[in-house]
């Protein structure tokens, strides 16, 4: 890696010269060998250890340890601290070990993949790791790039080759790269052996879609475009072979560059966690103080006068330097209250939860054969906890699958309605039809079999107009590979009514046209991008005519019109608003004739501005500009966007959980919108849908103002209580607008649009922007940028301090899963990136229903329930010794045996709260799914935060209070059946460990609400380890191998077999245990949380025997998504009259009631106050 | 940034997405276990007034009696103290503690009369008690070598470092070294009993039987060297400073002697708190028609060679018979009574509670 970073320190221009080992050498690029493990055997041991001392807990165990050997200090014995301190650091040690052995074995896999590398003149085999800058290699079909190579030559015709992405950017579909013409007559080795170009280019960087470079050869310049380039990561297809220069090697691939270390996301409860155990570090000094503060009173009031038996250590003189050294014991022996156990369990329990999530099947999808996957192991309890879900559309949403669906040729529309329900059937017409095209409008079919020219020329366009590449295996037998699904249906759809794609060459496309081959010269793409939102083609057709074809959204193509066609266009695009206000994705087709004098122009600049090494893009997006001008409309086209499965229902349960969810997307205003009706995001029972879409500040914040008054004013209205209850005096206070926002009731939406929303993200701004969208329910943003996804993200997390998840598929999404608490990717249609950004990634947007309020849920109130009782359990642990302090001069004398201290947190109570924080479970999974609202603690952080945390401390103290003073009482005067008395150190020690141990495990009993077998055996474990390592370390065996080691023989035997020991403990834990009981049985009869109710009901129908109600999962799977929504007019009446959806929300409700009686119904009724809903009682009965 | 994170491993054609043309035909289906699905089968036990307020009032009902059982068991226990520090000039010792230096070789003795109103049955423990004395203080309990008083003969030459200062003098080790040995309570104790007719009998104390079974046998051994003479084994070790004899002096019976002295072991087995009683005699009844001690006068009889005042130390002899359950502790008893009466009442008050408000909310917060 340092030699990475020096090589682009240093790096302005990268110069390799072809077949010149020399030459390159003297740059000192970098090796083809990659190297992503982090050790060797000889380093891993100290590198290792160095990395891991690097964690602030490991370091300060290290400091303590180091402490303890001084003699004077130590207060426990070496290996109390070292035992736990090498079993965790040997489980960091083991698993880095494992990962990296992995890497090294995928590291030499990978660098000793042969190539063949044309070493003077001839061809030979080379591992990869050889392979150098300036080398030239020859790939055959199917096998991987090597490095990043410039393309000389291929075997197939004008130096083309495919190349497949999967690995690089993640799309599946097949790219074309091309050679430099010059370079592609270079046909075989001979030649190329003598090819001495140099190509000075960019150093390395990790765009993967940019490369600029020239290459200088027999005295000429030639530029070089990504074009050119083959990647590393790349796939060779359809190609024989082909002949590459090495320009990048090894880590200076943009592959490699790109592998940049993912930002590591911590959870609020590690935050959480973190502050805590800082706080209690304050606490630990505080005790020491108190202690240190006692031990110098001590000393100098009793110490000093008990010198005749007890001398001060050697370097003591005073009682000073006395408390001083007593504080540093104290630091040790109390330090337990952080367990080095703590991080290490947490991490455990974490790794369990997103097994758990990885082996679920129920967030398995069977189509695509991907299971979920947890790819950070480390946010599980954040799922638990989410308020804000960032959805993108297409996708996610959306299943990606596009479906050419409706179309309008020359101000007539053709598609799918009332009267045409019959699917098509092409095969009479055209033996190449796709067989899996639906079309359900005959009139179109008859239209080109008239032959009618708009319409011939409409497919044709199709047809030509595009960059999909097609495969023909078999004659007649086409498989197209498109860059986007649109571009596919819509050379499907061309394909299908004759007008058939069948080859392209760099030159020419082949096509069928109504059963007559034809063949276009091809004489340029004009390609899309995102600022053009538009790509045209320019051909010339067999008869010499140059016709130019531009397909593109209808805002830049409309523009773009000849003058002539006003009418048509009008036309069009009243069937372009109502293509969109049903969800369609549409385009504007149309074409321009050219002169060949036009051409001949227009190609020259053309060539000129291609030429061009400084603003490049600049100048060719220009001269794209002016050619595409005065255009004849030919139509539109409307592409369906398919719903997921079970998107509606999701939604509806995640809103219900409180889930705020806020679509972010690209497409246009309607369509975003009425896919947000589809999926039940907007429904016709919300008060009022707001659109924000002005092009100014001020028009943006006047519309912002004006939605707030607007909800305000409603919420008042209607719900009443809370605008009156806040603001009893008449006057309308002006401030403060965030308490306002926060009382809304009512159900707004919001829509704005990326150009407002670039105003309304502006620091001035973004405050009223947050409260007028978060008093909403759903807020859709349409037509934002990648970028504006990330800054809406940062955004809420910075204003609300919620938990943000970002869900998406495609790359333009990755920005928003990063930024975002928790990111999650589909995998689906559009490739991995956004996998490979994310935390958490699955197929389906429906799982995460169950991601959030099933896994999420559970994980939280398993870390909660965890973490309550690990800090409860080590404040009871260690609070003791602060009491025992009082009575042993302060001296740090421990309560406990070493052994015990050194074995409490590792072996006696590890396993039963591990369990606990694995395995469970307070409600089933469906009831979680079935009441969201048990969702609602997790976002509101109600079962660990600070005053919990408070809670499981007092727990602590007042249980160490109980374990010291209740012996105290009792043994003092206590004696032995035989007479001897029970107050000596061992006696006490062994007790009151003991009573620890099982007040801990009644505790642990208490608190653990799931029991399965694994509890069982570990809580039961435990107690009997604690019994059976305690006799052996008290054995006589064991004493007489090292009497200096274990002082309490016969401690346990002795003391164990007192009843009055036992009558002690059986009191102890009484005293511990009932307060705890009657507090827990006061909450849960007097205020029960709605788990604790569900709970109870599940109890109650159990002893019933009743037959479980169905689950509410959306697995069903008959249930089509509700796409064919109502509402067919213009945007505007459809929000006003809100008619026509009634069916959606009718069909919601009929939903949910078919699987539990109503609770759906209640929920939806649900308002701010606690009045039960009527004819609706859960009959419960009384508890006897 | 495309790639997030690479891996070697990304590049094999691994990929997670079987996508059209890449990706195993491997079925990734989960197995459908109970483990992986959580859904093993599990005991889900809830906090109802069902299973509670029971519970309440069992804990009520079991500690109760046991409490009363405790208290009466602890008041049939007879114990008498006395406390002989001599710190008041009315105290018979008060002059020896007064006088008291280390450099006395000579003892100095006291008497104490008492009276016994009750008859002591059965065995009578007699304890000697220390407050104030800070055996549990960390550097005071370490201070010992387990490994010398079992018999080592390296650590007999050699005590640990644990020791010091107590560990030699002049280069000479100490045996048995250590702060804890050092220090050993070497107050002689003997009783009179003083015969209505007027002779002072003397009651015979068995001092062996007073030490844990595992400490006389297992923990404590004394070293063996060629000769079985304990004198010749010691040879070459010092006796601790406070000590007036050598360790193998303690007692004459070999079988008491040296490291296995039970007064010895009795101090060396530290207590818990700085007040705390050690067990010094027995006097075993002896036929079975008279009481052990009956009532009477009795004369405490102290050899006066441990200094507690420079600390403000107290000295106790206590006389204690024994039950069952150990000696007496009131405490046990009436802490049992109280906690079972609180669980009693709490039961009540909780089942009050419940009825009066419980029922209700339970039903109706499900549909909220």
């Amino acid at each position: 890696m340092t030699h990475l970073v020096c090589c682009v320190s240093a790096e302005e221009e990268r110069r390799v010269r072809a077949n010149d080992r020399e030459y390159n050498e003297k740059f000192q690029y970098a090796s083809n060998c990659i190297m992503t493990s982090k050790y060797n055997i000889i380093t891993f041991l100290p590198v290792n250890l160095f990395e891991q001392f690097q964690e602030v807990a490991n370091t300060y165990f290290l400091f303590l340890l180091i402490l303890q050997l001084i003699p004077q200090i130590s207060s426990l014995s070496w290996f109390t601290t070292i035992v736990p301190l090498a079993l965790v650091l040997s489980i960091t040690a083991v698993k880095d070990a494992t990962d990296d052995y992995f890497r090294h074995k995928s590291d030499n896999q990978v660098n000793n993949r042969q190539s063949q590398v044309l070493i003077r003149g001839s061809l030979q085999n080379e591992k990869w790791m050889n392979v150098r800058v300036g080398d030239i290699i020859k790939l055959e079909n199917n096998q991987f790039v090597a490095a990043d190579l410039l393309l000389l030559s291929s075997t197939e015709p004008h130096g083309l080759c495919y190349i497949e992405t999967a690995e690089l950017d993640g799309e599946t579909n097949m790219k074309v790269r091309q050679s430099v013409s010059v370079t592609s007559e270079l046909g075989d080795p001979n030649n190329l052996a003598s090819f001495d170009g140099e190509v000075v280019c960019e150093p390395p960087n990790n765009k993967l879609d940019r490369f600029s470079g020239t290459l200088y050869w027999r005295e000429k310049k030639y530029s070089l475009t990504n074009q050119n380039m083959l990647l590393r990561g790349c796939v060779l297809r359809n190609t024989e072979a082909c002949y590459g220069l090495v320009i990048f090697a090894g880590p200076d691939t943009k592959l490699m560059q790109n592998s940049g270390r993912t930002k590591f996301k911590r959870t609020s409860i590690d935050r959480l966690m973190n502050t805590l155990v800082l706080w209690i570090f304050g606490f630990l000094v505080c005790m020491g103080m108190i202690l240190a503060v006692g031990n110098a009173g001590w000393e100098k009031e009793v110490g000093s006068l008990f010198q005749s038996y007890l001398a001060w250590d050697t370097p003591v003189n005073n009682f000073l330097f006395s408390a001083f050294l007593s504080f540093w014991s104290y630091v040790i022996i109390l330090n337990t209250v952080v367990p080095i156990s703590l991080y290490v369990s947490v991490e455990v329990i974490r790794l369990g939860h997103s097994y758990f999530i990885n082996w679920d099947q129920q967030m398995f999808c069977s189509q695509c054969n991907t299971a979920a996957e947890a790819r950070t192991t480390t946010l599980n309890e954040e799922l638990g906890q989410v308020e804000y879900i960032f959805s993108d559309k297409t996708g996610t949403l959306t299943q990606n699958i596009m479906t050419f669906n409706k179309c309008s040729i020359n101000g007539q529309s053709y598609g799918k309605d009332t009267h045409n329900t019959c699917r098509l059937d092409f095969s009479p017409f055209n033996p190449l039809a796709d067989p899996d095209f639906c079309f359900y409008d005959d009139k179109l079919l008859e239209s080109v079999k008239v032959g009618d020219s708009c319409t011939h020329e409409f497919f044709r366009l199709l047809s030509l107009c595009h960059t999909v590449m097609s495969e023909e295996k078999s004659e007649g037998e086409l498989v197209y590979k498109a860059q986007s699904p649109d571009e596919g249906a819509l050379v499907t759809a061309a394909r299908n009514f004759g007008f058939v794609f069948r080859s392209r060459t760099p030159g020419t496309i082949t096509t069928t046209e109504m059963g007559r081959t034809v063949t276009y010269s091809l004489l340029a793409i004009l390609d899309f991008n995102n600022i053009r939102k538009r790509m045209s083609v320019i051909v010339r057709n067999p008869e010499g005519r140059i016709r130019l074809y531009c397909k593109g959204a209808d805002t830049v193509l409309l523009e773009r019109l000849h003058p002539c066609n006003q009418e048509v266009m009008s036309i069009t695009s009243d069937h372009l608003n109502e293509y969109a206000a049903d969800g369609l994705r549409t385009l504007a087709l149309a074409y321009r004739d050219l002169s060949e004098d036009e051409w001949e122009a227009w190609s020259e600049s053309h060539r000129f501005a291609d030429k061009a090494t400084d603003c490049r893009e600049d100048r060719l997006a220009a001269a794209y500009e002016e050619v595409e001008q005065n255009m004849m409309l030919l139509g539109a086209t409307a592409i369906e966007d398919k719903l997921q499965e079970g998107v509606p229902e999701t939604i509806a349960i995640l809103s219900l959980a409180n889930i705020k969810i806020w679509v972010l997307t690209g497409d246009k205003q309607e369509t975003a919108v009425n896919i947000g009706y589809s999926c039940k995001m907007l429904t016709d029972d919300m008060t009022e849908v707001f659109i924000i879409s002005g092009h100014t500040v001020q028009s943006v914040r006047q519309e912002l103002r004006r939605a707030r008054e607007r909800m305000i004013e409603l919420s008042r209205g209607s719900g009443g209580g809370v605008g009156k209850q806040l603001h009893g005096s008449p006057l309308p206070p002006p401030l403060p607008l965030s308490n306002l926002m926060d009382n809304i009731s009512g159900e707004f939406a919001l829509v704005i649009n990326g150009h407002s929303l670039a105003h309304a993200l502006e620091a001035d701004m973004e405050a009223e922007f947050v409260s007028t969208a978060c008093a909403c329910k759903a807020v859709i943003c349409c037509r934002v940028t990648p970028l504006q996804k990330a800054q809406v993200v940062e955004l809420i997390k910075k204003r609300k301090k919620a938990v943000t998840l970002a869900i998406g598929d495609g790359a333009n999404d990755i920005s928003m899963i990063k930024s975002a608490h928790i990111g999650v990717g589909i995998s689906g249609q559009e490739g991995i990136q956004a996998v490979l950004a994310s935390d958490y990634s699955f197929s389906q947007f429906r799982f995460l229903q169950r991601l959030l309020l099933v896994h999420g849920r559970w994980s939280y109130l398993r870390m909660c329930r965890f973490l309550c009782y690990f800090f409860y359990k080590n404040f009871a642990f260690t609070m003791v010794h602060f009491w025992f302090g009082f009575f042993c001069g302060f001296s740090a004398q421990t309560v406990y045996d070493q052994y015990f201290i050194t074995l409490f947190n590792i072996v006696y109570t590890s396993l039963p709260v591990l369990a606990m924080g694995i395995f469970d479970q307070d409600v089933p999974d469906h009831r979680s799914l079935e009441y969201p609202k048990l969702y609602e603690p997790g976002q509101l952080n109600l079962l660990f935060n600070k005053r919990e945390f408070f809670i499981c401390i007092a727990q602590g103290i007042y249980t160490s209070v109980v374990l010291f003073f209740v012996p105290y009482a009792v043994l003092s005067n206590a004696t032995q059946s035989n007479g001897v008395p029970l107050a000596d150190y061992q006696t006490f020690a062994v007790t009151t460990a003991t009573a620890l141990v099982i007040v801990v495990s009644v505790q642990v009993v208490l608190d653990t609400g799931f029991w399965t077998v694994f509890n069982h055996v570990f809580v039961w474990g435990s107690l009997g380890s604690y019994f059976i390592i305690m006799f052996a370390l008290h054995s006589q065996t064991l004493f007489r191998i090292f009497p200096n080691q274990f002082h309490f023989v016969g401690s346990a035997q002795s003391t164990l077999l007192q009843p009055v020991v036992w009558l002690t403990i059986a009191l102890a834990t009484a005293i511990c245990i009932v307060p705890v009981l009657a507090f827990r049985f006061l909450k849960l009869d007097l205020k029960p949380q709605l788990s604790d109710t569900v709970r109870y009901t599940q109890l109650v129908r159990q002893k019933r025997r009743k037959p479980p109600e169905g689950r509410l999962g959306a697995r069903g799977g008959s249930r089509r998504s509700g796409y064919a929504f109502a509402h067919q007019e213009g945007f505007g009446e459809l929000i006003t009259s809100g008619k026509n959806m009634r069916l959606s929300s009718l069909a919601l409700a009929s939903f949910a009631s078919r699987h539990s009686s109503s609770w759906i119904d209640t929920l939806r009724r649900k308002k701010h106050t606690h009045t039960p809903p009527s004819g609706r009682q859960m009959t419960l009965k009384s508890i006897f | 940034m495309m790639a997030s994170s690479y891996s070697a491993k990304d590049e094999d054609g691994h990929i997670t997405v079987s996508g059209p043309g890449g990706g195993t035909l491997r079925n990734k289906k989960p197995e459908n276990t109970a483990f992986k699905q959580q859904r093993l089968p599990a005991w889900q036990p809830i906090l109802t007034a069902g299973t509670v307020l029971p519970a309440f009032f069992i804990i009520g009902l079991i500690f109760i009696p046991i409490g009363i059982g405790l208290y009466v068991t602890s008041n049939n226990i007879k114990e008498f103290e006395i406390d002989y520090t001599g710190d008041d000039t009315s105290s018979p010792c008060y002059n020896c503690a007064k006088n008291f230096s280390w450099n006395n070789t000579k003892s100095c003795t006291c008497t104490i009369p008492f009276q016994l109103d009750q008859p002591y049955e059965s065995n009578v423990f007699m304890y000697y008690g220390l407050s104030n004395f800070y055996q549990n203080h960390r550097r005071y309990v370490k201070s010992r070598d387990d490994s010398q008083l079992n018999g080592n003969i390296d650590s007999l030459k050699k005590p640990s470092k644990e020791c010091e200062p107590y560990a030699s003098i002049d280069n000479k080790p100490i045996a048995p070294c250590g702060a804890i040995a050092n220090s050993m309570f070497n107050d002689t104790l003997t009783l009179f009993y003083n015969d209505p007719n007027g002779t002072s009998v003397p009651i015979p104390l068995t001092s062996t039987g007073i030490a844990w079974w595992t400490d006389k046998h297992v923990k404590f051994r004394n070293p063996v060297g060629t000769n079985s003479n304990l004198t010749a084994v010691f040879q070459g070790t010092v006796k601790p400073v406070n000590w007036h004899r050598p360790v193998y002096e303690l007692d004459t019976d070999p079988e008491n002697n040296g490291f296995i002295n039970e007064d010895f072991i009795v101090w060396m087995r530290t207590a818990a708190l700085p007040t705390f009683r050690k067990l010094y005699r027995i006097i075993q009844k002896k036929n079975t028609m008279a009481p052990t001690l009956p009532r009477g006068n009795y004369t405490l009889v102290v050899d006066y060679n441990y200094p507690v005042r420079s600390f403000e130390g107290r000295k106790r002899m206590i006389l204690s018979t024994i039950s069952w359950m150990g000696g007496k502790n009131p405490f046990l008893g009436i802490a049992y009574i109280t906690v079972g009466s609180v669980c009693f009442f709490l039961g009540v008050v909780l089942l009050v509670i419940h009825h009066k408000y419980g029922n209700r909310n339970n039903s109706a917060n499900i549909s909220n």
